[in-house]
């Protein structure tokens, strides 16, 4: 069988200074499923998200991403690399003096030259796309709520249909229906496009819905397993997370959702 | 089966996604199949036309996705329209890959079909690309429901030129409000003196008045050299070479001592006032200010306005001195003067009345900065990029209204005949 990872990390070393983040981490994410990853705060989410994306070098080990190494690449095969992911950032990042259709265009007018009525139809199907109504092509991110921005930044990741897509806490700071509503969303358009998906997270909610797999940053490396097999881990850490009271809230819900 | 054998499409991968093709392939360890695998990748998608009875049959095939946009709506743009069939096939299966944006372009086709009345019904499409089309069609449908109005770029031009009178004139409103109310919380200080908040108003002394002391010196020297030496080039010509001490005396007193420093702590403490202020309205932190019964007026503005208030007079003293030194050290440099006769040309040339008129217009200069820097701080909202929106705007605003108020001094000045 082919080992079908698109992430591979080895190895992994993060420090800053004398505190080290990550130590011996090693991560594969398959083609096509859907990875949480959780941990404590300060435990370094954020950080392997940047070191797969190449924002932070690591102290040492290795990261592939699509078969390239990220940490070593010439700019051309970043720039190749940059078109295969897309990625959402916390408050969608969205480029604050371009409305929202023109944060869209960007990745296209950088990377392909295309005739600017092409890239407006483009553009608003993937306002579309994201559930985001036509006028809101038109406005500026500062004129949209959170929830609407975070859509857009999504909307901007998946401008050039990657193949992998990287979430910073994509439900963070949404109403409970918002944050399911945007689940939801991430799960259809991940099977509708076929995308490998990278989602940092707090929301047990979103684990349970639409995680096929849960890395959990502990003792500066992951454990990876189903929710299962995560359930059973005697870890302290990890047991208080899964069997903690908002866990027991969110499974309940769900159990819930399932037997209505 | 190995990752080799996989790209190189010897067995259809599990999803349509050998995009390795984008851009070099360099970065691939499979360098020869990948070079195979680029060149047929590299013909973007084709579509080809046939008639079976009144029926017309578009088959599509090789690769629709978005780097090869360009072309497929080239492709595509020569069926709008143009049919006379009342029924379209169209077979996807040749296409080998499909995305949103190639997804995009055969909904575009169908609806162009649609509207000119022909069925269309798709065949041959793959299980991977089933959902692709699904998504796309949900997408487009909603903002194909959507009529947009399209826009007269002459309405927006007068809807544009109204919101900005009205905004301007709510700005000046708002700008005058703020004044008042400033100025209200500032008499508040005699009832109660604790409001002066002495450590806060030490601290702006501090920020804005002695560590502007060395920039402010250099600046009057250097003007105070620079004026000298022009004013002395010119009237050697009439041989009075004398009174450019007189001209150096008058216009550093007078003029260019308080108005180069107003300048000065307008782009160095005005601009920090809304930075600072600013910064602070952005972290919500004056929201929170306000819950805990903080006035942020009080906390905020009444510190930095005293201090200018304050500092600036005593800055614009020393750009007095220090502009007069400049000028004392051309003077004795290029012309044939020593300190005794400087100083007496100068005793001759100037009276307390020039200091003072130049003194007098230095707290106005500092309350119309500190006002304007904290106004504009307060109005900053949502973004970071408002925050060096404002901030240019506020030292825009503090120059133009310091050098507007100067030019009305003179104006008093010259009718009251000083």
């Amino acid at each position: 069988m082919i080992d079908d990872a698109v992430i591979r990390v080895a190895g992994l070393r993060t420090q800053f200074g004398s505190q080290v983040i990550h130590e011996g981490l090693d991560l594969n994410v398959c083609r096509g499923e859907v990875l949480g990853v959780v941990g404590g705060s300060g435990t370094g989410k954020s950080v392997l998200l940047r070191t797969i994306l190449g924002l932070i070098k690591p102290a040492g080990g290795r990261v592939e991403v699509l078969g390239a190494d990220a940490l070593s690449v010439s700019d051309a095969a970043h720039e190749a690399m940059s078109i295969r992911c897309g990625v959402l950032f916390q408050d969608g990042a969205l480029f604050s003096s371009l409305t929202v259709a023109e944060n869209i265009e960007v990745p296209m007018r950088e990377h392909f030259h295309l005739a600017q009525p092409l890239m407006n139809e483009l553009a608003a199907m993937k306002i579309g796309m994201v559930g985001l109504p036509p006028e809101a092509g038109t406005k500026f991110p500062s004129e949209l709520s959170g929830g609407m921005r975070k859509r857009a930044g999504l909307a901007r990741a998946l401008s050039l249909d990657p193949e992998i897509l990287f979430l910073d806490e994509p439900t963070a700071g949404l109403d409970p229906i918002g944050a399911a509503a945007f689940d939801k969303l991430i799960r259809d358009l991940q099977q509708s496009l076929g995308l490998s998906v990278f989602i940092v997270t707090h929301d047990l909610d979103t684990l349970i819905a639409i995680c096929d797999r849960i890395a959990v940053l502990v003792d500066n490396k992951v454990r990876v397993g189903t929710l299962e097999e995560h359930l059973r881990d005697p870890h302290p850490w990890i047991q208080s997370y899964f069997h903690g009271p908002r866990a027991r809230a969110a499974f309940d819900s769900s159990a819930i959702k399932a037997s209505v | 089966m190995s990752q080799r054998e996989w790209i190189a499409g010897k067995k259809t991968p599990l999803l349509p996604i050998t995009r390795l093709w984008y851009r070099n392939v360099e970065f691939c360890e499979d360098q020869i199949f990948m070079v195979a695998d680029a060149q047929e990748l590299q013909q973007p998608g084709w579509l080809v036309r046939s008639r079976e009875g009144d029926r017309l049959v578009l088959r599509a095939g090789g690769v629709w996705v978005v780097a090869k946009i360009a072309e497929l709506d080239q492709l595509v743009a020569e069926f709008d329209g143009n049919v006379s069939s009342s029924s379209v096939q169209i077979d996807l299966s040749d296409v080998s890959q499909l995305d949103t944006s190639g997804a995009m372009l055969f909904y575009r086709m169908t609806k162009a079909f649609k509207r000119h009345g022909a069925q269309v019904e798709y065949t041959g499409i793959s299980e991977f690309h089933q959902p692709l089309l699904l998504l796309v069609e949900a997408a487009e449908r909603e903002r194909h429901n959507v009529e947009l109005l399209p826009e007269n770029s002459f309405v927006l031009m007068v809807e544009r030129i109204g919101k900005s009178v009205f905004e301007a004139f709510a700005e000046g409103t708002a700008l005058l409000n703020f004044f008042g109310m400033t100025i209200v919380k500032l008499l508040q200080v005699f009832k109660s003196p604790r409001k002066l908040r002495f450590v806060s108003l030490v601290h702006q002394i501090e920020q804005t008045g002695l560590n502007a002391v060395p920039i402010v010196a250099l600046l009057s020297f250097l003007i105070g050299l620079v004026l000298a030496y022009q004013g002395a080039d010119q009237l050697r010509q009439f041989g009075a070479e004398i009174f450019t001490v007189n001209l150096l005396a008058v216009s550093v007193l007078r003029e260019i001592g308080v108005l180069l420093t107003a300048i000065m702590v307008a782009g160095r403490s005005g601009s920090a006032f809304t930075a600072q202020i600013g910064t602070m309205k952005v972290n919500e932190e004056v929201d929170a200010m306000q819950t805990l019964g903080l006035d942020p007026i009080e906390v905020l503005v009444l510190p930095r306005v005293n201090a200018l208030l304050i500092t600036l007079p005593l800055l614009a003293f020393i750009a007095d001195l220090s502009g007069l030194l400049g000028g004392a050290v051309m003077s004795l440099s290029s012309l044939d003067l020593n300190i005794a006769q400087f100083m007496q040309q100068l005793e001759e040339a100037v009276s307390l009345k020039n200091f003072v008129v130049g003194m007098v217009k230095a707290p106005v200069f500092a309350f119309l900065i500190a006002m304007v820097g904290c106004y504009e701080g307060l109005r900053v909202s949502g973004s970071a990029e408002s925050v060096g929106r404002m901030t240019t705007k506020s030292v825009v605003e503090a120059i133009f209204l310091v050098i507007v108020a100067d030019a009305v001094f003179s104006i008093v000045f010259a009718v009251l005949g000083i």
